[in-house]
C-alpha cells in the first residue's frame, strides 16, 4: 500500500523560494507598476491597461523596436553563417587546436562594458586608429558620432567581434562530436564536400546551432552596454535599441509606470519569438 | 579478389601493421579474428583505402589500387556502431551510394527494395534512423552495402553492438545475404566463436600481423603455433609440458606414449578438454591421474579441473560425471588427438 503524503511539496520549497526571489518577487514588483501611476510619496493610483496602450502607440517605441528587430536579424545573419565557416576551417587536431579555442575564447572573456570602451576609442574619427586609417589614409568619410550608418556599421561589427566566437565554438563542439565514421561513409560514397556538409555536418549540428541562434538572438535582442557605451544610442536616435529606450524612460525620466509595461511587452516579445523558434527547430527532432 | 602484398602501416615511427601478405577470394566470407587493438581494423581500412599504407601492394581483382582513391574502389563498409545519414528516409539511405554514382531512377528504386526485402526493412523504408532500433539501423547500413554490389564488402564489428539474441539472429543471416554476390566479404570480429559460426575462411592477427589464414576449420583442427591453437576453445585448451627421448614422449607429472618424426628434446603439447575423459575411448589412450579442483555442470556436459604433476588439465565430458573434489580420478586421452609445439610457439608435428 502507498501512502499517501504531502512531503513532496517540503522538497520543491527551497527552489521555489529561491526563483521567488530572484525572478517571481521582481517580476510582480514590475507588474504592479505597470498598471499604476504613481507620483513618490509611495502613493499609487490604479491605472489598468492605459500604459500598454500607450506604449504599444507610440511611435518612439515602434521605432525602437524597429531597429532593435533590424540589429538582431543583421547580427543573426552575419553571425551564424560566419560561425559555421570558422568553425569548419578550424583544424580538428594537433597543436593548433588550442590556440585556436583560446584565440576565439578571448573576444568573450572580455567585460560588455570594456568592448563598448575600446571599439569606441578604436573608431573615434580624429584620435580612434580605425577612425583615423578609415578617414586619413583611406579617405573613406566615416564618423561614428555624426552618421548613423557610420554608427549602425560601428555596432554590428563591434557585436560580430565580440559574439561570432559563441557560434563558433558551439558549432565546432558539434562539429568534433562527429564519429570519423561518417566521414568514411561519405568517403565511401563518393559524397562532394557539400554533400557532406548538407548531409552530415548540418543535421549533426543542429541541436547545437538551434542553441547558437537562441542564446544569440536572447542576447542581441536585450543588448544594452556595448552599444550605449559606444554611441550612447546616438546619433540622434539612430542606434536607441529597445533596452536602451527602456533605461531612458525608467531612470531618465523616471516614468516607473510606463517602463514597467515596456518592459513586459519586451520580455513578452523576447519570449515568444524564443518559443516559437525552439518548437519550430525541434519539432521532428532527431538525436 | 584482394592481395596485400608486404603491405605495413605505421603510426608515428611504429609499424602498426607488419608486412603483411594476404589473399581474399571472392565469394569467400573472410574473417579477421584477433583481440582488440591486433589490427583488424587497420588492416580494413588499409584495404579500404581510408589510411594510407607505409610500403607494399593492395589489389584488387589483380588491379594495383595503391594510390587509388577510396571511392574509386568500389567497397562498402559497415562499422561497429550505427552509422546512417540521419536526416535521410531508410530508402534514401540505401539509395545515397547508388545516386551520388549517377544511376537512373528506376534501377535505384529496384535495387534498394530488392536489398530492403532481404533485410526485411520494407515497411521501414519512408522512417529517418532515429526512428529505428539498433538492429533495425544496423540492417539499414548492410542493406546499403548490399544494393552497392561493390567487389569487396568490410564488416568491422558489425554485430558487436546489438543485443545478443539479434546479434544470433544477424550472424546465421550474414553469410546467406552475401552468398553469390560476387564480393569478397571481409569481417572483424574478436569472438573466435563468431568465427566458427560463420565458417568460411579465418585469419587470425595478433600484435599487428596475420599469424594463420585458412579455412576456419583446418585452423581449428590444425594450428600453426601455440597462439592459434589457444584461440578456439572453451574452457581453454590444455597446454603440457613433454620431454621427448627416443620416440618416446614423457608428460612431466606422468604418463608417456610413442611419437613419431620428433627429435629429442623438450615441447609443448597441446589438446582440446573434449579430448580429455573419464573414461576410456580407445586402445591407445594414455591415462592421467590427478587431483580434481573445481567441477563445472554447463547443461549436460561435465567439466573438471585437475592438477597433473605441474600442469593444470580440464577435461569435459557430455554427460553428467561424478567428481570428487579434492579426490584423484584418472582421464584418458588419445595422442592422436595432440598438437606438438617447440619451445618459441611453433607447430612440430
Amino acid at each position: 500500500m502507498r501512502t499517501e503524503n504531502q512531503k513532496a511539496w517540503f522538497f520543491v520549497l527551497p527552489v521555489l523560494a529561491l526563483v521567488a526571489f530572484n525572478a517571481l518577487i521582481p517580476m510582480m514588483t514590475v507588474v504592479n507598476y505597470s498598471v499604476q501611476e504613481t507620483f513618490g510619496n509611495n502613493q499609487f493610483f490604479w491605472e489598468g491597461l492605459g500604459w500598454f496602450e500607450q506604449i504599444l502607440r507610440s511611435d518612439r517605441f515602434q521605432a525602437a523596436l524597429g531597429r532593435q528587430f533590424l540589429f538582431t536579424a543583421l547580427i543573426l545573419m552575419i553571425e551564424v553563417p560566419l560561425g559555421i565557416i570558422v568553425a569548419l576551417s578550424m583544424p580538428r587536431k594537433g597543436f593548433w587546436v588550442p590556440v585556436c579555442l583560446v584565440l576565439m575564447a578571448l573576444p568573450m572573456l572580455i567585460p560588455w562594458n570594456v568592448v563598448g570602451s575600446m571599439w569606441n576609442i578604436f573608431t573615434l574619427p580624429q584620435i580612434g586608429l580605425l577612425g583615423y586609417f578609415l578617414n586619413d589614409v583611406l579617405g573613406i568619410n566615416y564618423d561614428m558620432t555624426q552618421q548613423p550608418i557610420s554608427a549602425w556599421i560601428t555596432v554590428v561589427v563591434m557585436d560580430v567581434w565580440h559574439w561570432t566566437s559563441l557560434v563558433v565554438l558551439l558549432c565546432y563542439a558539434g562539429l568534433v562530436s562527429i564519429p570519423d565514421a561518417y566521414y568514411q561513409a561519405a568517403k565511401i560514397d563518393g559524397a562532394s564536400p557539400w554533400s557532406v556538409f548538407r548531409y552530415i555536418q548540418l543535421p549533426k549540428m543542429k541541436t547545437v546551432l538551434t542553441i547558437a541562434v537562441l542564446l544569440r538572438f536572447m542576447d542581441s535582442f536585450n543588448i544594452y552596454t556595448e552599444p550605449f557605451v559606444l554611441t550612447g544610442g546616438g546619433p540622434g536616435n539612430s542606434t536607441t535599441l529597445l533596452s536602451i529606450d527602456l533605461v531612458k524612460i525608467a531612470l531618465g525620466q523616471f516614468d516607473l509606470g510606463p517602463a514597467a509595461a515596456m518592459s513586459l511587452i519586451y520580455f513578452a516579445i523576447t519570449l515568444l519569438v524564443s518559443w516559437v523558434f525552439y518548437t519550430l527547430m525541434t519539432k521532428d527532432d532527431a538525436p | 579478389m584482394i592481395e596485400l602484398q608486404d603491405a605495413t602501416k605505421r603510426v608515428g615511427n611504429v609499424n602498426h601493421i607488419k608486412p603483411t601478405n594476404l589473399t581474399l577470394q571472392t565469394g569467400h566470407f573472410n574473417v579477421l579474428l584477433g583481440a582488440t587493438g591486433s589490427g583488424k581494423t587497420s588492416l580494413i581500412k588499409m584495404m579500404a583505402g581510408l589510411d594510407p599504407i607505409a610500403s607494399g601492394k593492395v589489389l584488387m581483382d589483380g588491379q594495383d589500387v595503391t594510390r587509388l582513391n577510396t571511392q574509386k574502389r568500389q567497397i562498402s563498409l559497415v562499422h561497429q556502431f550505427f552509422v546512417n545519414y540521419p536526416h535521410m528516409t531508410v530508402f534514401d539511405n540505401i539509395a545515397s551510394p547508388l545516386r551520388v554514382a549517377g544511376m537512373a531512377k528506376s534501377e535505384v528504386e529496384g535495387r534498394v527494395e530488392e536489398a530492403a526485402d532481404l533485410l526485411q526493412l520494407r515497411p521501414m523504408l519512408h522512417r529517418r534512423p532515429h526512428e529505428l532500433s539498433g538492429g533495425q539501423q544496423q540492417r539499414t547500413a548492410l542493406a546499403r552495402a548490399i544494393a552497392k554490389e561493390s567487389c569487396a564488402v568490410f564488416l568491422d564489428e558489425p554485430l558487436a553492438n546489438l543485443d545478443y539474441k539479434l546479434r544470433e539472429e544477424l550472424r546465421e543471416q550474414l553469410p546467406d545475404l552475401f552468398a553469390g554476390r560476387g564480393a569478397v566479404v571481409v569481417y572483424a570480429t574478436s569472438e573466435p566463436e563468431e568465427a566458427l559460426l560463420l565458417g568460411g575462411y579465418t585469419a587470425l592477427m595478433e600484435d599487428g600481423r596475420v599469424t594463420q589464414f585458412g579455412p576456419t576449420s583446418s585452423i581449428y583442427r590444425n594450428p600453426e603455433n601455440i597462439a592459434a591453437a589457444r584461440v578456439f576453445s572453451d574452457p581453454p585448451i590444455n597446454v603440457a609440458h613433454i620431454s621427448v627421448s627416443g620416440a618416446q614422449a614423457q608428460l612431466v607429472g606422468g604418463g608417456g606414449w610413442t611419437v613419431t618424426g620428433m627429435a629429442d628434446g623438450e615441447y609443448t603439447v597441446a589438446v582440446r578438454p573434449h579430448r580429455v575423459t573419464p573414461y576410456r575411448t580407445s586402445e591407445a589412450d594414455v591415462e592421467l591421474t590427478g587431483r580434481v579442483i573445481v567441477t563445472e555442470l554447463s547443461g549436460s556436459d561435465s567439466s573438471a579441473h585437475f592438477q597433473h604433476g605441474e600442469d593444470a588439465w580440464v577435461s569435459l565430458a557430455s554427460g553428467v560425471h561424478a567428481y570428487q573434489v579434492g579426490e584423484d580420478h584418472s582421464f584418458y586421452m588419445n595422442p592422436a588427438h595432440c598438437r606438438y609445439f617447440s619451445q618459441d610457439g611453433k607447430r612440430v608435428a
